[in-house]
């Protein structure tokens, strides 16, 4: 065979991969990549404005189309800022593929321009990284990359590529197959346990499904949704499993965990049988750990060995893909007797449904998500929300269902993810409509993707939900911290410090700068005016632009119920 | 669950390769677990290199280690020593300073009863080389510590393989 340069090489890896969307950012070290592929022009290359953004935005096409993401960025401070994307995805299991650039080999070690061991500063939130050092090596590797990357509990991988390996003359062999002597991940359940665990169903009085994003990844939903039907067993969520079962599902509950619902934490208390899929047992989730189902036996599947028995001390571990495990359970569960523990949890449900206390005429959090409920009902959709407030809300008032899907930086809880994310799952999405749900704080962690949303011609529906603060620590504050609102107020400054009245001008005037980048803004101040501006918004989406809709909120909404940090879940603020 | 804290042996086969050192050691800082030492060296496949981890903990936080060293790409296998018959030993120098003639004479027979070699000697100093088990070493230190004003000690780790009849530990 012809040898070709390593640049050819890599871009031969990405067609044989199926890679038809690379997010890149270039620089230097990468020049020569860029080169190949325009010279080859086969994928569709998106350029985000920051690399932060074009991670979170390969990320968001991950999960939302289940295929690996692909980033390509520079050395130096181009793969630095890839940091808080490539920990955000190892957190959520997200299959991605980040090559960076790095300075030629005679010069790592030296302090050379725009070097950094980015192998090194990403090995705790990676799945794997690893620095090509030899041009033979390089097609291996990238296979080895893919594979890693997809299989097992999915998760991100850095390619490091010094320029003069990429030069280099070399096999123009792409190898089709890969063995990795330390990597065997496996999916199939062991299926003495899973018999072990359909008959603690049997025998349980109250049991209770627990569905975390370990189901969401596998695409195990529909496999869940007959398995919860067949047995009658009622099922609580985290954030990442919503929508494992359709949220409007007579045996959803709800999500637990600390802004969980009431009956949901309440049904965690009194459970005998918590059987889980796919979650790790965050401490958001548990609340105080040895109060954490404190009746309950428990089992607990998932696909990651070292995610069982961590927090929570299982009786029936299981280590499988959740789609797998379930399929199987499927030929042998049966209806369980829970005519009575449903009954209990009825009567949670109706002491404290969730509900934001109503204000007359003023609109809140819970009437927006509604709204998109009602207006994008029959809509294919994606919603990807930032980190704050907004997000507890949307995780609670959203309907997830076989058409809507929610994406979430759950794990670390990244703000500045919703904006980029959405321009990601529009593009992996053409046909579907993709909204953003941020905060006023977290829009501004990526605000400059406005660019890329515009000229990529993405119609997006951007939703702010302005409250002037960084809400969710505001609410902390206020609740925690006797009112002293340090460090959350949005629009104070100089000003503010000298004494003097807040700026009464929007800062920033999110409508006038959508506008200046060529998307629509639009402006919501009162309940009668966000149907229209949803109806609005949905029309532009066939002018191909994105619009973003500004709703003015009322700093004083918290998010309820709220589990105390360190508290038990059955301890919930409830107003 | 054994839950007393104690001390735990892994075997380790990994790739030998660039940063694999780094990256066990650093999940033992970064998820705050005890390692009490580590020694590396390739073996009869160069491609290859075995690691014997030592540490102090719990059993649940053991089972994580494990765990977490099994589910690592370049971790080949995972052994677990603590159980199972093995020989460890640990190559240790001790260097005793300002010595007087009737120190290096009592030196002289203590190497003798440790089967420890004078690797070295000089005017009031005198310089021994232990192979033993890690607890047996650190007996030996606390006891010459004792004996003698300044003591340098050079400890190399524990290295262990599984015992073919006898185990010793
Ligand atoms: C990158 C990052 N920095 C800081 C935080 C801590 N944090 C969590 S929520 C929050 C406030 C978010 O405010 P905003 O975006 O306005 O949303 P709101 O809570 O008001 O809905 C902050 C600062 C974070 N999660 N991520």
């Amino acid at each position: 065979m012809k040898k070709i340069s390593g640049n050819k090489l890599l871009v031969k890896a990405l067609r044989e991969e199926g890679v038809d969307i690379l997010f890149g950012y270039p620089g230097a070290c990468t020049i020569d990549i860029s080169d190949e592929i325009y010279k080859q022009n086969y994928t569709k290359v998106i350029l985000p404005r920051h690399e932060q953004a074009l991670v979170h935005a390969a990320d968001a096409y991950a999960r939302s189309t289940g295929k690996v993401g692909v980033c390509l960025v520079t050395s130096g401070p181009g793969a630095t800022n890839l940091v808080t994307g490539l920990a955000t995805a190892n957190y959520d299991s997200v299959p991605l593929v980040c090559f960076t650039g790095q300075v030629a080999r005679h010069l790592i070690g030296n302090d050379a321009f725009q070097e950094v061991d980015i192998v090194g500063i990403t090995r705790s939130i990676t799945k794997y990284g690893i620095t090509v050092k030899k041009r033979e090596d390089l097609g291996r590797i990238i296979k080895e990359a893919f594979y890693i990357a997809r299989t097992g509990r999915p998760g991100p991988v850095l390619v490091d590529l010094p320029k003069d390996v990429m030069a280099e003359l070399g096999s123009g062999e792409y190898p089709g197959t890969v063995n990795i002597r330390g990597y065997k991940p496996s999916t199939t359940a062991h299926i003495g346990q899973l018999k072990r665990a359909i008959k603690m169903l049997g025998k349980a009085k109250r049991p209770l499904f627990l569905a975390g994003g370990g189901v969401n990844i596998a695409r195990a939903n529909e496999s869940f949704r007959k398995m919860v039907e067949i047995t009658k067993v009622p099922v609580v969520t985290t954030i990442m499993g919503r929508g494992a079962i359709p949220t409007d599902h007579p045996l959803f509950i709800g999500n637990l965990g600390m802004h969980g619902a009431y009956a949901s934490n309440m049904a965690v208390g009194e459970c005998d049988l918590l059987f889980s899929i796919g979650t790790r047992f965050n401490d958001r989730i548990t609340g105080k750990l040895h109060a954490f189902a404190p009746n309950a036996q428990i089992v607990h599947i998932d696909i990651d060995t070292a995610s069982i028995s961590r927090n929570i001390k299982v009786d029936v571990p299981i280590v499988a893909d959740a789609k797998e495990a379930i399929d199987k359970l499927l030929e042998y569960v049966e209806v369980c007797d829970t005519a009575k523990w449903l009954d209990e949890i009825s009567v949670w449900k109706r002491m404290h449904p969730l509900k934001m206390k109503l204000k007359n005429g003023v609109m809140q959090a819970q009437d927006i998500l509604e709204t998109i409920n009602e207006v994008f009902k029959d809509d294919e959709k994606i919603v990807v929300t930032d980190v704050g407030q907004h997000q507890m809300f949307t995780s609670q008032y959203l309907e997830v269902n076989e058409k809507t899907r929610m994406l979430t930086s759950g794990g670390l809880g990244t703000m500045g993810y919703g904006f980029p994310g959405a321009v990601g799952a529009q593009i992996g999405n053409p046909d579907s409509t993709v909204i953003a749900i941020s905060g006023d704080g977290g829009m501004q962690m990526n605000i400059q993707e406005f660019a890329t949303a515009v000229l990529e011609e993405l119609p997006l529906i951007l939703c702010v939900f302005n409250n002037t603060y960084l809400g969710m620590v505001r609410q902390w504050q206020k609740l925690f911290y006797g009112k002293r609102y340090s460090m959350t107020d949005l629009r104070s400054g100089a000003a503010t410090r000298r004494g003097e009245e807040k700026p009464p001008t929007y800062t920033p005037d999110f409508v006038k700068l959508a506008e200046s980048y060529g998307a629509k803004g639009i402006r919501v101040t009162k309940p009668e005016e966000m149907a229209p501006a949803f109806e609005q918004a949905k029309k532009n989406r066939a002018l191909k632009v994105p619009t973003l809709i500004e709703f003015m909120l009322d700093p004083e909404d918290q998010v309820y119920p709220m589990v105390q940090p360190g508290g038990t879940l059955e301890e919930m603020i409830l107003d | 669950m054994d839950n007393t804290m104690r001390k735990r042996w892994i075997s380790l086969y990994v790739e030998n390769q660039v940063g694999v050192l780094s990256k066990i050691s650093g999940l033992f800082s970064a998820k705050c677990y005890n390692l009490e030492s580590l020694t590396v060296g390739t073996t009869e496949d160069p491609t290859i290199s075995r690691m014997t981890i030592e540490t102090l903990s719990d059993e649940e936080t053991y089972e994580q280690i494990k765990k977490q060293l099994n589910r690592m790409v370049e971790v080949i296998k995972v052994i677990d020593f603590t159980e199972i018959s093995v020989v460890m030993q640990e190559l240790m120098f001790i260097k005793v300073k300002n010595c007087s003639k009737e120190d290096k004479a009592e030196l002289f027979r203590i190497a003798q009863t440790y089967q420890a070699k004078v690797r070295d000697y000089g005017h009031d100093s005198l310089l021994l080389e232990f192979v033993h088990t890690a607890h047996k070493n650190s007996a030996i230190i606390q006891y010459l510590k004792s004996e003698f004003k300044t003591i340098e000690v050079v400890r190399g780790g524990t290295v262990g393989i599984e015992a073919i009849t006898m185990p010793k530990r």
